[in-house]
Formats: structure tokens, C-alpha cells, sequence
């Protein structure tokens, strides 16, 4: 197991050696939505009963950057290991394609999570925060980050340069967090795009985490749990046989 | 005793490239062997093969009797690849590159191996610089210790002294030849032809994704190439009989193929017989880049 805790240590070390880009930017890009929506909403909104829309974009906004982090650590790891050459470092040594997995889909949790933590205690200045179900919100926090992780991969394999790679992020994972209801609840949607929503996996990690807080949600905890876990293990599959077949990496 | 590296009947097609075209080769423990061949031949694709970077269309590879599809983790083990291309993780410094390759290998407290690396490639006053910041000749070396991190029972180097100058290629060679006293087998391909000559004991030369030749260095240059001598004539005139020799002319000065040394002592009687004195001699003794221009043509 050396093999596998070294490569985790290795992108660990990774995004804290350029933690300006990879925990203080998106930290403040958050908190600049937090501030200038909860300024400008705070007092027209409330989605939930008794709960101020500040204290209700809190969750939507932690969760989307944990998600946004953890699809980023896993796809630019591998995409710039890719594109300068240095994926021979990891593709010689005796590593098993499980481990290459477990290392980058877990050090994609650490860098969401430390990411979400941070933008979730700055958000205590903005507004009080109850945690009704401390393991929702972790059990929510951890499958997120690890079903991105999974995605980031999956993505950074498929992509030939950098384009490709940002045409994902841009193009894919942003307008599914932002169409997931960190900002609103879907039941202020019509009922097409209510309907669309529930289509949407990143729509039930953010209601099921928020459950975690209010204990509210859109859809009962359990039933999107069980969604998400079936899309993490639908995606992990695939990621894994990818990895097994040397998908674009050993030719 | 199990070759270091046996190839069987390797086949590689890339799309509509036949890279590798039915390669049987084998390397014995301990030798210093060379592959050479003219770009495209497709030695990088044979190491790439070997080390697990792409997979072989049919036929079987293996290090240290490890298959290296079935057994990859073994082969790789006993495997130590440079790669071609300086590649280089920008994150990181030379030391924790060393650490990080070490724990791919499995090894944990890798460090008194790490500075007898860094000491013998020149690299201990840049342990702790990042690699980004190394000239090309730094990152290159860097690449040989990252090779050699796990000491693995075969070393391949592709290309190794690509960029390097010449005083510190003489110390790497050095420490090449050190690590083949050992023990270690040594698989390298160079475009310096004269470095293999002097450190390889055996050659293959890959044409076009075939072997063409596979012998001792010796055997290679004695039945692949002929000395040349170089006559100024007086006068300037080349006997019928020694037309056939003939294989340059610039001014007074005829250049004769020789297969052997001994023919020069008939090539001096038929010029005796012929009233032609020789003003100046010089013997030009086949290298490596003969047998390889021979081979390749």
C-alpha cells in the first residue's frame, strides 16, 4: 500500500504547494457570491420557513465549491500530467489501477472538503448556521466530492489538451452545479423544470447536504443518497475500467 | 539463468503504422547491451512495450522472467526506464521526486540510496530545487536517479546523454559502468555511436521495426565493415588490379576498402609491380557508425 499512500501524499502536496489558486481563490470567489446574493436577496427570498436566505445559500454555496474543487484536483492533476509527459513518473512504477484511483479520487475529497470547510466557517460571519444531522451533511459532502473526483478523472482521460478540459468544467460541471439548486429550491421552479432537476445528481447532494443543516429538504435524504450512490458507483465503474484498459494513457 | 529481458515474437501496429514487426531478442543477465537503429526503427516503442507504457499487439515480453502484462508488478520492479523526453513534474523538487518514486516502488525510507544518487550524478547542491528550474543536462540526470530510485535489476536508457556535456556524460558513464559491475543490466540506445561501441558488448540493430543484426560489438564490426587506407600515389595513378578496391579519390590521395588488415601487404606489392611509390599512408580502422550506415541503407 505504500505505493498508493505515496501517490495520495504526491497530490496532496500537490494542490497545498499552490493553495492560492486551490483553496484561497475559489474560498473567495464564494464568498463574493455569498455576500453580494445574500445583500441583494436576503430580504425578498425565503425559500424555507424560518430560515433566512443567507443561512439557505450557505449549503448550496459549500457544497458547489467542494464539488467544483474536487472535479478540479483529479482533472488538472491528470490533464497537466498528460500534457507535459511526467504521467510516465506514475505509469512505470508497479501501481495497480485501483490504487491510481483511490489516490486521486481521495486526495479530490481532501481538497473539497478543505475547500468547503473553509468557505462554511467564513460563511458563520454572514449568518448563523443550526447542523440538524452532522452525518447527512458529511455522509452528502464526502459522496460529492468523491463521485467529482471520479467525474475529474474520467474527464482529464478523455480530454487531449487543455481546451478539452476546460470545455468539461465549462460546459458540463458548472451549469450542473449552478442549475442544482444551490440558489433557490426547485419547488419555486415550474414543474418542467422541477421535473428536469431531478435529472440533475448534483441537485440531490445539495438538497441532501442542506438536510444536514435544516434537516429540510426537497427530497428525503435517503432516497437521494441512494441516487448519488448509485451515480458515484455507476461512474466509479467506469472510471475503473478505464483505467484497467489504459484508456488514452498507455497506447 | 533467466534472461534479463527475453522478447518473443513481438508485433506492435499503431493504426496504420507496423511499428514492431515479429522482434525476438533476449538480453542476458549483466550484460551492457545497445539498441540502436535510425529514428523510427522502433526502439522507444520496444522499451515502451517493456516498461508497461503501451501494449504489445502479439507476442510476449518479459523482465527478469516477469511477463510483463501478467506480472506487471514484478517486471516493473526489476525495471528502471529513462525515458526520451525530459519530462519533469513542475510542483516538486528534486528530493521529493526521489522520495515520491521511491513510495511508488513501495519504498519508504528511501534517503541514504537518494544522496549516494544525488552524490554520484552530480545533484546534491540541487536537491532541494525544483526540477522546472534545472538546465536540460540537470533534468536529464534527474531522470537517471528517478530510474535508478528503486534499484532495479535492469536499466533502460533511452537516449541518456541527449543535451548532456561532455565531462559530466563521462561521469555518468562512469556511474552507468559502476551500477554494470554490480550487476545491473544495462539497455541502452544512443545516437552517439561510438558510446556504444565502447561500453556495449552487444549490439541489435532494429530496422523499420525488424532486427537486422544481433551480435557482440566485435563480431558486428568484423563482419560487417571493412578499414579503409588512404594513399597519396606517385605517381597519381591506381593500378588496374586495385580498381575494384577503390572507394574515394580526392587529388593524389585514393582511399581502398580493405576487409581485412593483411590484404594492405598485396595492395603494396601490386603497386610495387607497378612502378607506383606510396608517399603517405594511413589505415582507417571500421567503427560502429560503418556497420550501422551498412545496416540501415
Amino acid at each position: 500500500m505504500t505505493g498508493l499512500y505515496t501517490l495520495f501524499l504526491k497530490e496532496l502536496l500537490r494542490f497545498f504547494k499552490v493553495s492560492l489558486q486551490t483553496i484561497l481563490s475559489p474560498l473567495v470567489t464564494t464568498l463574493l457570491y455569498l455576500l453580494i446574493f445574500s445583500h441583494v436577496l436576503e430580504t425578498h427570498v425565503q425559500v424555507y420557513p424560518g430560515v433566512a436566505y443567507t443561512a439557505f445559500l450557505i449549503p448550496g454555496l459549500v457544497m458547489m465549491a467542494m464539488l467544483q474543487n474536487a472535479f478540479s484536483n483529479s482533472s488538472s492533476s491528470l490533464i497537466q500530467s498528460k500534457m507535459s509527459g511526467n504521467i510516465v513518473f506514475i505509469l512505470l512504477p508497479p501501481l495497480a489501477y485501483w490504487e491510481f484511483y483511490v489516490a486521486y479520487v481521495a486526495a479530490s475529497v481532501v481538497r473539497g472538503v478543505v475547500v468547503g470547510a473553509g468557505v462554511g466557517l467564513a460563511g458563520l460571519w454572514f449568518a448563523s448556521l443550526p447542523v440538524a444531522h452532522p452525518l447527512w451533511m458529511l455522509a452528502f459532502a464526502v459522496a460529492g466530492c468523491a463521485m467529482l473526483g471520479a467525474a475529474g478523472i474520467v474527464s482529464a482521460l478523455w480530454a487531449e489538451d487543455y481546451d478539452q478540459m476546460a470545455a468539461v468544467q465549462n460546459f458540463v460541471v458548472v451549469p450542473l452545479t449552478f442549475l442544482s439548486g444551490v440558489f433557490y429550491s426547485i419547488h419555486s421552479l415550474p414543474p418542467f423544470w422541477q421535473a428536469v432537476s431531478r435529472y440533475n445528481p448534483f441537485f440531490y447532494l445539495i438538497d441532501g447536504f442542506r438536510y444536514g443543516f435544516f434537516g429540510i429538504s426537497d427530497v428525503p435524504p435517503g432516497e437521494g443518497l441512494l441516487i448519488v450512490a448509485v451515480c458515484f458507483l455507476a461512474l466509479s465503474l467506469a472510471t475503473l475500467l478505464l483505467l484497467k484498459s489504459g484508456y488514452k494513457l498507455r497506447k | 539463468m533467466t534472461p534479463a529481458i527475453q522478447v518473443q515474437s513481438v508485433h506492435k501496429r499503431f493504426r496504420d503504422v507496423h511499428a514492431l514487426r515479429g522482434v525476438d531478442l533476449a538480453v542476458e543477465q549483466g550484460e551492457f547491451f545497445a539498441l540502436l537503429g535510425p529514428n523510427g526503427a522502433g526502439k522507444t516503442t520496444l522499451i515502451s512495450l517493456l516498461a508497461g507504457l503501451s501494449r504489445a499487439t502479439s507476442g510476449r515480453l518479459a523482465v527478469m522472467g516477469h511477463d510483463v502484462v501478467a506480472d506487471y508488478r514484478e517486471a516493473r520492479r526489476a525495471l528502471g526506464v529513462v525515458p526520451q523526453e525530459l519530462v519533469y513534474d513542475a510542483f516538486f523538487t528534486v528530493r521529493e521526486m526521489l522520495r515520491f518514486q521511491s513510495g511508488y516502488f513501495g519504498l519508504r525510507r528511501n534517503d541514504p540510496w537518494i544522496d549516494e544518487l544525488l552524490e554520484n550524478l552530480a545533484l546534491t547542491d540541487k536537491a532541494d530545487a525544483y526540477v522546472r528550474n534545472l538546465s536540460g543536462g540537470m533534468k536529464r540526470r534527474v531522470l537517471v536517479a528517478q530510474a535508478l530510485v528503486h534499484k532495479p535489476a535492469v536499466v533502460v536508457l533511452d537516449e541518456p546523454t541527449a543535451g548532456v556535456d561532455v565531462e559530466l556524460r563521462q561521469s555518468l558513464w562512469g556511474f552507468i559502468k559502476r551500477l554494470n559491475r554490480e550487476g545491473h543490466t544495462i539497455v541502452l540506445t544512443t545516437h552517439y555511436l561510438e558510446e556504444a561501441e565502447t561500453l556495449c558488448s552487444r549490439i541489435a540493430m532494429l530496422k523499420l521495426g525488424e532486427v537486422v543484426a544481433l551480435d557482440t560489438t566485435a563480431n558486428l564490426l568484423a563482419g560487417h565493415a571493412t578499414s579503409q587506407v588512404a594513399l597519396r600515389l606517385d605517381p597519381p595513378r591506381l593500378p588496374e588490379a586495385l580498381q575494384s578496391r577503390l572507394v574515394g579519390q580526392e587529388g593524389e590521395v585514393f582511399r581502398l576498402a580493405l576487409r581485412q588488415c593483411g590484404e594492405l601487404e598485396s595492395v603494396l606489392a601490386v603497386l610495387r609491380e607497378n612502378g607506383v611509390a606510396v608517399q603517405d599512408l594511413e589505415v582507417a580502422k571500421p567503427d560502429l557508425e560503418d556497420v550501422f550506415l551498412e545496416l540501415v541503407k
